[in-house]
């Protein structure tokens, strides 16, 4: 069987900034090999032609493509090979990859570490079971996105779109500009899932009504979308349709952005543990999983709001993966977990080993509804503070990180401490 | 062109019967309304190969069920189509329902089955673990077995073609005539002309019987819908066998089953409807599967569903198939009333009608040549159900075997193209969804579609905006318009 030191399942913004990492941190760039199952790399970036990405990286706004293709050119000015229509069929919790290409055909190899950035999927009308017929112009907005964006063609004309997560607000816009009309986007939940600037950018300033607590209880038409039946929900009954609230729009076409899901069968498939809560790998702040040498960033670990972090989580897990290569890495002394408590839906990493040594560690987690005025804390099982920022405002769609450092965790290590609490406490009403 | 035999409908009990004249020296036309075989109810239904024990004694229900059974299992071997003989189960929940499975395994006894028994929970809880707690017997039936229907049909389908058989899609049929013993049937623009006629329409059959001229036609059709949930393929390990429930005044319940392909099949529940192409679900009926299914499987996670669907049933005003030569129209055979069990039937069913259209003075002979695949060389076995040598071989001798285009279902390029070259070419995305899943898996083509898209609109000279998801608008994309 072929050997290989360091393969990246993806070749998007995470598997690249992954790759760049670890070369930088003294891995040799033809010790790597990035497997990207389109047919260039950049991932779903490439179809995101809109700008917004790279504030924080880059300190300057660029597009999806621009922004991919920094790291492409990065990936490229280190000489690491990125092998194109790369599809991983299994993995295995000892890292033997096996996958096909055209190019290489029906490979496995054996790796020393594998970097999972597999990226994520979007939910479907399937996973929701909207009743109704089941005709054409019923999409995903990523599925829509590429119709216009790649292959340069309209999905539709008419558009309804269920779900206000940051694609389907991003395509009610680019629906709009070119030509179609956006009658509504419904979202079930009584605030929107995607991020605020979105809202004011791509509704608000066209005129799309954002109907909150609303859903698609029907859709109409034999061979293509003829129209939907929207209806209020009751959220204090399971968020059921409200009878008597039923609502007709005609059109053609139903995008849907109801939510990503982390692609993790290849994860699943070798046995590592999951996290039920991000749907991702549950990982040490090295991004390392319960398989040891395989590690996870990006989407595929949780879905992110910003690419941005992306990367920075990527820089994480390539730096890992040669430091176990080069082996370099600090011992790990001791395990801590890291559990959630009020308001907080997921922390990612979701356990922290501790070196003789510690390093500052940066926490990411989601709140689980909308606040305002709140303190965000991370504190020990025996309850003394490690960390407390006040917010003024928090939401589910906007991920929220906090550092603990350095010598709060030395403290942590000597204590004998085993858990580590993420909550929020709300300093008023809501 | 005058065809011996034209068949009307493309469905299982047509196709079956095609493929099976194909073998002889007849030349054979079937015009389907639809844009591909198999798209009424044998694309929607539970996927069952029943064991035959339902049907009462003496009825061709189970006489051709037992047989179809046998020879549908032999026909997917023949044609390389995976057929899986897992076995089913009749779940009863508590000593009430006793009395029921006894009178079902008297049925099938009487119907030839072999190895039918009642088991009591022990066995049924060691057999299938997810089962309710309070299923207390079960009467097991090792012969039923799962396959995909429209995926056996549409092979039958190929190795029809391959043998001379020619299919009309969107051929809806409008009119008949006759002149002489030559039956004039067509859809408005095109005729056919043939000898015999074999209406196999299905839900539509009572109709297609009225256009022939049948004039009080002794059978009515109801369109009964059926609606089903498909499950994860992560979830799909949790029945090994095909659970149902033990009929009852309230119908035969919904069941649970593992789909050949390695996913759950929930449903159906049965409604009669006005519409019979009206294959639409609701939230009251899917709400009913759900709560079906969990009587079966308390803890089953409806939340893994990746689709739902409803197909419908063409229910006849008496018990059985109605399978006659008419008593009007010289050289007119009916296939009529074929509901539940007709898939598992089909191939006997096809027997049964090609002995009818002998009667009714057919003279069939073998046909020397006859090629017993789906194309001329082999059966064009799909890349990910080959060996690990295999589909390192296959991608030495054509690149774009490498090349996956459904991640879901690992489809690769290579097979979409196979499948454009086919005897009935795959021209529209639901067509190669059901000959290849593409589409079909968790993403349901949220990610391949615009590719399948794309393939199918360079390969046959199309643009993108002329392709369709199945029929006759049903458009995918226009062109933009221009600033």
């Amino acid at each position: 069987m072929a050997e290989h030191k360091l393969i990246i399942i993806g070749g998007g913004p995470a598997g690249l900034s992954a790759a760049v990492a670890a070369v930088d941190a003294g891995l040799a760039p033809e010790d790597i090999l990035v497997l990207e199952r389109d047919s260039e790399p950049g991932g779903i970036l490439n179809q995101c032609i809109h700008a917004g990405f790279g504030l924080h990286r880059f300190g300057e706004e660029l597009t999806g493509p621009e922004y991919s293709g920094r790291y492409i050119a990065m990936a490229r000015e280190r000489g690491i090979p990125i092998l194109c229509n790369a599809m991983v069929l299994s993995l295995t919790d000892d890292r033997r990859v096996t996958f096909v290409s055209p190019e290489t055909g029906y490979t496995t190899i054996q790796a020393e570490a594998v970097i999972l950035a597999m990226g994520c999927r979007e939910r479907t009308r399937g996973a929701l079971s909207i009743p109704g017929t089941r005709p054409s112009g019923v999409y995903t907005a990523g599925c829509a996105q590429r119709y216009i964006n790649i292959e340069g063609y309209m999905p539709g004309h008419r558009v309804v779109i269920l779900g206000s997560g940051d694609i389907g607000l991003i395509m009610a816009r680019r629906m709009t500009l070119e030509g179609a009309k956006v009658l509504a986007v419904c979202e079930i939940m009584p605030y929107s899932g995607g991020l605020a600037r979105n809202i004011v950018q791509c509704l608000d300033d066209f005129g799309i009504p954002l109907k909150l607590s609303h859903t698609v209880v029907q859709i109409h038409g034999r061979d293509r979308v003829e129209g939907v039946t929207v209806a209020a929900v009751d959220e204090a009954n399971g968020r059921r349709p409200i009878p008597g609230t039923e609502e007709y729009f005609a059109c053609d076409t139903l995008l849907l952005s109801v939510g990503l899901i982390p692609e993790n069968e290849l994860t699943r498939g070798a046995g590592i543990d999951l996290d039920r809560m991000t749907n991702g790998a549950s990982v040490n702040q090295f991004r390392e999983t319960s398989a040891p040498g395989v590690y996870a960033c990006g989407n595929v670990l949780h879905v992110h709001d910003l690419v941005d972090y992306v990367s920075e989580e990527a820089d994480t897990a390539g730096r890992a993966a040669a430091a176990r290569i080069l082996g370099n890495a600090a011992p790990v002394v001791r395990s801590v977990k890291l559990t959630t408590g009020h308001g907080v839906r997921y922390t990612v990493p979701e356990r922290i080993d501790l070196a003789e040594e510690p390093e500052d560690v940066r926490i990411f987690f989601r709140v689980t509804d909308v606040y305002k005025k709140v303190r965000l804390v991370i504190e020990t099982g025996a309850g003394e503070i490690l960390v407390n920022r006040a917010k003024s405002a928090v939401a589910p769609g906007e991920m929220e990180s906090l550092t603990i450092p350095a010598a709060k965790l030395a403290q942590v290590l000597r204590s004998g401490e085993e858990e580590i609490l993420v909550k929020l406490t709300e300093t008023e009403g809501r | 062109m005058l065809y011996d035999v034209l068949i009307i409908g493309a469905g299982c009990t047509g196709v079956m019967t095609a493929r099976l004249l194909s073998t002889k020296n007849v030349k054979v036309a079937v015009a389907e309304a639809g844009p591909d075989v198999a798209t009424g109810a044998t694309a929607a239904n539970s996927a069952i190969v029943h064991a035959g024990y339902d049907a009462k004694p003496g009825t061709l229900k189970a006489q051709l069920n037992v047989r179809g059974n046998r020879l549908m299992k032999e026909l997917c071997a023949a044609l390389g189509v995976e057929c899986k003989n897992v076995g089913s189960h009749v779940i009863g929940f508590g000593e009430g329902d006793l009395p029921m499975l006894e009178e079902l395994l008297a049925r099938g006894r009487a119907n030839g089955i072999p190895d039918l028994e009642i088991i009591g929970q022990d066995r049924l809880r060691a057999m299938e673990p997810n089962v309710s707690p309070e299923a207390t017997h079960s009467l097991w039936a090792p012969t039923a077995a799962i396959t995909c229907p429209y995926g056996i049909t549409i092979a039958a389908a190929e190795n029809a073609v391959t043998n001379g058989v020619d299919f009309y899609f969107h051929f809806r049929v409008t009119d008949a005539s006759r002149a002489g013993d030559i039956h004039y049937i067509t859809n408005g623009t095109e005729t056919l002309a043939a000898r015999y006629v074999v209406n196999c329409a299905g839900v539509h059959s009572a109709e297609v019987a009225a256009i022939l001229g049948e004039n009080d036609f002794p059978i009515t059709i109801t369109p009964r819908r059926g609606e089903y949930f498909i499950l994860d393929k992560a979830v799909g390990g949790l029945a090994h066998s095909t659970l149902f429930v033990c009929p009852s005044d309230r119908g035969k319940g919904i069941l649970v089953s593992p789909t050949v392909d390695g996913n759950l099949i929930v449903g159906p529940n049965a409604y009669p409807i006005g519409d019979s192409d009206d294959r639409s679900t609701t939230a009251e009926g899917l709400a009913e599967i759900s709560a079906g299914a969990r009587r079966i499987m308390p803890d089953i996670p409806m939340n893994m569903a990746i689709t739902s669907f409803a197909g419908v049933r063409s229910t006849p005003n008496q018990y059985d198939f109605y399978l006659k030569a008419s008593d009007q129209i010289p050289g007119v055979i009916h296939a009529v009333g074929v509901e539940p069990p007709g898939f598992a039937s089909s191939p006997a069913t096809a027997e049964y009608l090609v002995g009818l259209l002998e009667e009714a003075g057919l003279a069939l002979t073998d046909k020397p040549d006859y090629i017993p695949t789906r194309r001329r060389d082999g059966n064009h076995i799909q890349w990910n159900r080959l060996t690990e040598e295999e589909k390192a071989a296959k991608c030495r001798e054509n690149p774009a075997y490498g090349k996956i285009v459904c991640r879901c279902e690992t489809v690769t390029e290579g097979d979409l193209l196979d499948m454009l070259d086919a005897p009935i070419p795959a021209v529209t995305i639901d067509m190669m969804k059901k000959r290849l899943r593409a589409g079909m898996g968790r993403c349901q083509g949220g990610f391949c579609s615009p590719r399948v898209a794309a393939l199918i609109a360079e390969r046959t000279g199309h643009d993108l905006d002329e392709i369709n998801k199945s029929g006759p608008g049903s458009w995918l994309v226009t062109k933009r318009e221009e600033a």
